[in-house]
């Protein structure tokens, strides 16, 4: 019960993006087509649990136990900037279909906030490994379903007549905002 | 009169919001009030102008291949350093905040002027260049803030300028974040355009 709380929680009610306001670069920035958008969202939510495993050790098992935990936000950037590149080149070894399909949206991970934020949130909350790691996916869960429904809106802006002012970021973040009224309707649901 | 320019230009010329469209998270974040997004402003003028100082000090031990992960590093300190003071002196503001305040780390605004700017120039243009940016960066903040306020809770600073009972509650909420940023892009792309 408490793990489905906090998968409908992540996803839906406190979405990662539309609520929390976390990654939106790659939110705008890679929306306007489909198929990059599912690129996009597979990528981060590789490095996303990843991260969330590695940060999650490395806190209450090295910083915790040294007394280091101020040390918290350059540790946590360097190891998501590590295992970035850690993971482009184990790819680009094992599964190049991957890599190729995957690839380009890799080095902007390490500045996406979503990464470095569910990390941080993981260990806000308090949460045990198990929980951790099922909060790190929910929210890559999450974090994929606004983008793709996203670039399913932009790809229907488009053909549209936009407003002349309007064009370009400005329409796009007025439809963020009706798209997030819309995930206000899940407010309640835990 | 270079110097001047260099200033001035982070405002409207190339705010980094308005104009360059960049460190979204935070602007949507933490603009629920005009206080919240001048406090995050402050902060993150101070890690860009701090930031913009050293790299430009020691841009030239740097080797090329390891640029942006020094940068990084040097970036994170500063952020740190501020999450500790502002802990120690205003955690009311501090809280409020919350996780927006380590993310300063991961703000494409502060990585992309040490790259583009404070790597390139001495050390005065780039201590210039972080205020400029972090200040123009900081009105933008204030200017979505204040509007979301008064439209949310009728008030501006905390200060009440009109009845509780007229307010629409869902510009402090997610969706008025995107909405009225989207208007204040449009606004401004007509009058750099006019």
């Amino acid at each position: 019960m408490n793990y489905l709380i906090i998968i409908i929680g992540a996803i839906l009610v406190n979405n990662i993006v539309l609520m929390q306001f976390l990654g939106i670069c790659p939110f705008l920035g890679v929306s306007k087509k489909i198929s990059t958008a599912i690129g996009m969202g597979g990528a981060v939510a590789f490095v996303l649990v990843l991260a969330t495993i590695v940060t999650y050790l490395i806190q209450n098992y090295i910083l915790n136990t040294l007394g280091l935990a101020y040390l918290q936000t350059i540790v946590f950037i360097l190891i998501i900037a590590a295992l970035v590149q850690m993971v482009e080149i184990i790819l680009k070894k094992v599964s190049p279909p991957m890599y190729q399909a995957l690839g380009i949206f890799l080095p902007l991970i390490t500045t996406n906030c979503a990464i470095l934020g569910v990390a941080l949130l993981t260990i806000q909350k308090e949460f045990n490994l198990v929980e951790g790691v099922v909060f790190a996916i929910s929210n890559a869960i999450g974090f994929a379903l606004a983008l793709v429904i996203f670039a399913g809106i932009r790809e229907h802006i488009e053909t549209q007549n936009v407003p002349k002012g309007l064009q370009g970021t400005p329409i796009a973040l007025i439809a963020a905002g009706i798209l997030a009224m819309a995930f206000m309707g899940f407010s309640g649901l835990v | 009169m270079n110097q001047w320019k260099n200033f001035t230009k982070g405002f409207i010329k190339e705010n980094p919001i308005f104009v360059l469209v960049l460190g979204m998270c935070p602007t949507l974040g933490v603009t629920s009030s005009a206080m919240n997004g001048l406090g995050m402003g402050l902060a993150t003028t101070f890690v860009l102008v701090m930031a913009n100082i050293v790299i430009s000090m020691v841009k030239s031990f740097i080797p090329e291949k390891v640029r942006i992960p020094s940068f990084i590093v040097i970036i994170a300190a500063f952020v740190t350093v501020v999450q500790l003071m502002m802990q120690a002196y205003v955690p009311a503001l501090y809280k409020s905040l919350g996780l927006f305040i380590p993310l300063i780390v991961v703000n494409c605004i502060v990585l992309g002027r040490a790259e583009a700017f404070a790597s390139k120039n001495g050390i005065l243009s780039s201590a210039i260049d972080g205020l400029s940016i972090g200040l123009g960066f900081s009105f933008a903040l204030v200017l979505l803030g204040g509007i979301r306020e008064i439209l949310g809770s009728g008030k501006i600073f905390n200060i009440a300028l009109y009845s509780e009972n007229y307010v629409s509650l869902i510009f402090v909420l997610a969706p008025g974040a995107f909405i009225v940023l989207g208007y204040l892009i449009a606004f401004i792309n007509q009058i750099r355009k006019s």
